[in-house]
């Protein structure tokens, strides 16, 4: 089946959606569809890192990605680099690569956000108290959701605490 | 006489436990990929920065309390066969000690506790690859142990760490939790019913992948299969633990249900097959790794539908170990090359197994004179 909306392309995606009470099939291929704002919830079986490589690749030809021509200014990491190598060069790659890191961390993970632990070094401990109690926040939700009562406590605690000494 | 570490047992206390669900699952493995900030990655790394992060880790595992009495190897400092054996026990990666014609990668180590599996890779793909090994299928209990030892590496060490991607890694596949659980699994049952690719092909449908028995790369032996999650950003911890641990449970479901309906459909097929595999381990004087893999296979199937009532599993589990090239050469205290190795693998196996008989027929006698 052809797609609906470019009628060139293998119709990849098949959305069903009720509108005012009728229910509307559309056929589209995974290109009109990411067009749409529409992304299926099934993982690509393609090779994520290889597509978001190529991507690099013709990125540099491309003016919307002109900006990442540049290697990372920290350790020189180039976007050629990275695609023969399939590795960033240092932390720093992160923020410098992270409009394209977006589209391959959606493809390869799902997502872009890390929800998992909050990482508090000593020197996080040390800084702004509105970063530590926002992050102590996020930890007792996930404390409460897991029903470790005994570690929400001890975090309830611990914001208290830094509560107090933030409203002096 | 060289001053190279003294690697023994370290690494094998999994073994030795009777894991949960022992019969399907042989091993359980967490890691966590962790970087330093200040440090470019492994692969922008010079031989300064690899050296500045090993002292770094040094001193934070020498003080560690929950690495009791660590040990550090520096792989360059290990006997060239002291790397492969590392390897064959799963503790460190090719990656880690490098090509085996060239010189260990420069600061490149192995921390790991006394009397447990949990330890860490140093300048690896990243600069720290926290890891743990635990017996049967144990998802929680090794993500904890993990968990620990990252909680307190994480106040020594300053980790790299970004609001949005979360820890970060050198492969952007590992950013987030950079968390990959592996689950060890023997599906002889699958493989025989031909219900395997079903599985397989379901498995990478809920977001998980399948590898062979050495990790990324490697083939499919003796029907073990490693199954760990792919996905490492967008979800917490718990959350890809206990999916991995949920479909698990239901392989596991699986597997049990293809060796029955084999016992029920075919019990004298199997059962040949099953004495065959030992008939050839216990008997062969020339044993090539592949093919004692896939005869353990069959002899851990009919020890688990009991038509076999020795070796016991443990015997398989460590014969698995130190059948491995590198462990036979260790004991020989020489090179071996492929066909002396099979002829020592062979007489290893004969013996492991023969003991296991010998244990079992005094058992049996001790038994009988209890009876009179």
């Amino acid at each position: 089946m052809r797609c609906e909306n470019c009628g060139e392309r293998e119709a990849e995606i098949h959305l069903t959606e009720i509108e005012g009470g009728d229910m509307v099939t559309s056929h589209l291929c995974s290109a009109c569809a990411g067009d749409k704002g529409l992304e299926s919830t099934v993982p690509a079986e393609t090779e994520p890192l290889a597509d978001f490589l190529a991507q690099i690749g013709e990125g540099a030809t491309d003016a919307a990605l002109a900006g990442v021509d540049e290697g990372c200014p920290y350790c020189g990491t180039s976007p050629q680099d990275f695609r023969r190598t399939g590795r960033l060069g240092c932390s720093q790659c992160y923020a410098h690569f992270a409009p394209q890191l977006r589209g391959l961390l959606r493809r390869v993970h799902g997502a872009t956000q890390h929800m998992g632990k909050i990482y508090l070094s000593q020197a996080t401990d040390l800084s702004d108290p509105a970063i530590r109690v926002a992050t102590l926040k996020r930890r007792l939700e996930r404390a409460v959701e897991i029903e470790d009562f005994e570690a929400a406590a001890n975090l309830r605690d611990q914001i208290h605490d830094l509560e107090i000494v933030e409203s002096r | 006489m060289s001053d190279a570490p003294v690697i023994d047992g370290h690494g094998l206390h999994w073994l030795d436990e009777e894991g949960p669900d022992g019969e399907v699952v042989l091993s359980t493995r967490v890691r966590l990929a962790r970087n330093l900030q200040g440090f470019p990655f492994s692969v922008r790394a010079d031989v300064e920065d690899r050296d500045r992060v090993l002292d770094q880790v040094r001193a934070a595992v020498e003080s560690s309390d929950v690495l009791a009495d660590p040990e550090l190897w520096e792989i360059r400092r290990l006997e060239p066969v002291d790397r492969i054996v590392l390897l064959e026990r799963h503790l460190v990666s090719h990656e880690l000690i490098g090509r085996a014609d060239e010189e260990p990668p420069n600061g490149a180590a192995l921390a790991i506790s006394e009397g447990r599996s949990l330890g860490l890779m140093v300048n690896e793909e990243d600069h720290l690859r926290l890891q743990t090994l635990r017996g049967g299928l144990q998802l929680d209990t090794a993500w904890k142990e993990v968990e620990q030892l990252d909680e307190e590496l994480g106040q020594r060490l300053p980790f790299a760490f970004h609001h949005e991607f979360g820890f970060l890694t050198s492969c952007p596949t590992n950013v987030g939790t950079g968390l990959r659980a592996s689950v060890l699994i023997h599906l002889p049952g699958l493989v025989l019913t031909k219900e395997i690719s079903k599985v397989l092909d379901g498995i990478s449908q809920v977001g998980l992948i399948f590898r062979g028995l050495y990790g990324e790369g490697s083939e499919v032996v003796g029907n073990f299969f490693q199954i760990s999650n792919q996905t490492t950003l967008g979800k917490t911890e718990e959350d890809l633990i206990d999916h991995l641990a949920k479909i698990m449970g239901q392989v596991i479901a699986y597997e049990q249900q293809a060796r029955a309906v084999l016992l029920r459909e075919a019990p004298n097929v199997l059962e040949d097959k099953v004495w065959r595999a030992y008939g050839i381990l216990r008997n062969a004087r020339s044993l090539a790794f592949d093919e004692m893999m896939n005869l353990l296979s069959g002899v851990r199937l009919g020890l688990t539908l009991k038509l076999l009532r020795t070796p016991r599993v443990q015997t398989l589990n460590r014969i698995m170990i130190f059948a491995q090239t590198a462990h036979l050469e260790r004991t020989a205290h020489r090179r071996l090359d492929d066909s002396d190795a099979d002829v020592f693998r062979a007489s290893f196996v004969r013996r492991a197994l023969a003991t296991d008989e010998e244990v079992l027929a005094s058992e049996q006698k001790a038994a009988e004179g209890g009876d009179q």
